[in-house]
């Protein structure tokens, strides 16, 4: 099939990018998005221009690193999918696909489609983690945790930090991420001991990273490859206010 | 922003119980709408809660345009092709814009009634009371009052259906059962403020000209 591309080229932060044109003439149905970036980028290397640069690492679905906006939203036209896991089976002969890279002040443009999203890290960073003294492991079923929550924490930490929860967000907002995070461990006897102190921090780290506010509009669930509820906002929420009204 | 949000969801209940006196065959309703307006007037504890409700509609404007211009800082550069309205509701999207209608509406809303019945001088009806109701239903023979009146009720349904419900969010309401218990009854409590508020002037106004 026949692909016609508007892709935007930038070429650092501070530069201004632009949209620019490019066309394919063989492309295959079964190709991954990325797969077919990769084909524009053999023709451009060919051609002796630049390649269009954009994250990538597994391909399978569950690293996280690759995301750009398609056709305006966030991974593109399929939900719960990574940009890798789309196909260009979604999309017809002759189409024109906009692509785009993820734009929020916290996540500042490195090249083309590549962004630093180094300000999720810092929000793991600060507090996305169980303090333990290192050691042997200890015996898994020590301490027990019942399946259900196991199953509720495990929904919650499938969060692979794609971003694409901030970039969907109208107020540029990360707060699905680190919630997912924060009700992962909540809800686990490990880590729920340093509950108070960690939504605390990764909540001001947030807004130290220049996320914007939540009110709560769902496009990022919407979005979400991994379909993580919204739910865990509230959950952040009550954690935090606890944190900050009940707890010393 | 949730919790000045939802006292003045809860005072919009109120009002609306107040207003629907208004609803009443008109010479009753003169009587007990004025005399209703006096009782809130003269009461102590009304007063005070009047002055935390002043304080309400102003903190959550000033959260607003906090918010708001967080939001600006935030996005940093915008999106050249922008599909992302596909995953939320308009509304949820325009809390803004649905605000500064609410908000224009008010000043108006204030300066007609509010400010004429504490500082105007108004006409006694054969109570001796401030005749109020005159004021009010002489303010809906008009049909461009009405209209305006009408378009500020339904951003303010608008408002409310987002509202409402994301203010149980941010409150820290996480349970899936309360969430959808409350997701429906924020439906239900949009529609009929909306429909409570849009009642009042279209009966006033087709009664007086019928």
């Amino acid at each position: 099939m026949k692909i016609n591309l508007k892709i935007w080229r930038q070429r650092d932060s501070q530069s201004k990018g632009e949209f620019k044109e490019y066309h394919l003439d063989e492309v295959s149905r079964d190709m991954s998005f990325l797969e077919m970036l990769d084909t524009l980028n053999i023709k451009l290397i060919k051609q002796g221009e630049n390649p269009v640069e954009f994250d990538h690492d597994c391909r399978e679905g569950i690293c996280g690193q690759c995301g750009v906006m398609i056709n305006g939203i966030a991974h593109g036209p399929l939900k719960n999918t990574t940009t890798c896991q789309l196909h260009m089976r979604s999309f017809n002969d002759g189409d024109t696909i906009y692509v785009e890279p993820f734009k929020a002040a916290a996540f500042p443009i490195v090249r083309d489609l590549k962004v630093n999203r180094s300000a999720l890290d810092h929000i793991i960073a600060a507090g996305g983690y169980v303090s333990v003294d290192t050691g042997q492991a200890p015996e898994a079923n020590s301490i027990p945790v019942t399946f259900e929550q196991a199953e509720s924490a495990f929904d919650a930490a499938a969060c692979i930090g794609c971003g694409a929860c901030v970039a969907s967000c109208k107020n540029s907002s990360a707060a699905l991420f680190t919630s997912a995070k924060i009700s992962h461990l909540a809800q686990l006897p490990q880590g729920d001991k340093e509950t108070s102190t960690r939504v605390i921090s990764m909540v001001n780290q947030m807004d130290e990273e220049g996320f914007g506010h939540c009110t709560n509009t769902e496009a990022c669930q919407v979005e979400c490859p991994e379909d993580i509820s919204v739910l865990n906002i509230a959950r952040m929420n009550y954690e935090y206010n606890r944190a900050r009204v009940v707890k010393k | 922003m949730a919790i000045t949000g939802l006292f003045l969801s809860f005072f919009l209940i109120i009002h609306l119980l107040g207003n629907l006196q208004l609803l009443l065959p008109a010479e009753e309703a003169q009587l007990q709408y004025n005399s209703y307006s006096r009782l809130l007037g003269g009461n102590i504890l009304v007063k005070l809660v009047a002055y935390v409700l002043y304080l309400c509609i102003i903190l959550h404007t000033l959260d607003a345009i906090y918010l708001s211009y967080k939001r600006k800082k935030a996005n940093g550069i915008s999106y050249s092709y922008d599909r992302r309205g596909r995953a939320s509701t308009w509304y949820s999207r325009n809390m803004m814009a649905l605000g500064i209608i609410i908000f224009v509406f008010l000043v108006i809303h204030f300066k007609d009634f509010w400010y004429h019945y504490k500082f105007g001088e108004l006409p006694l009806d054969a109570n001796g009371n401030k005749d109020l109701y005159t004021l009010v239903v002489v303010a809906f023979e008009e049909l461009w009052y009405v209209i305006l009146y009408i378009i500020a009720i339904l951003a303010l349904g608008y408002h409310l259906l987002h509202g409402v419900f994301s203010a149980h969010r941010t409150i820290g309401l996480y349970h899936p059962m309360y969430n959808s218990m409350v997701q429906v009854l924020g439906v239900v409590f949009a529609v009929a403020i909306t429909v409570g508020y849009i009642v009042i002037p279209l009966y006033l106004y087709f009664n007086l000209q019928l």
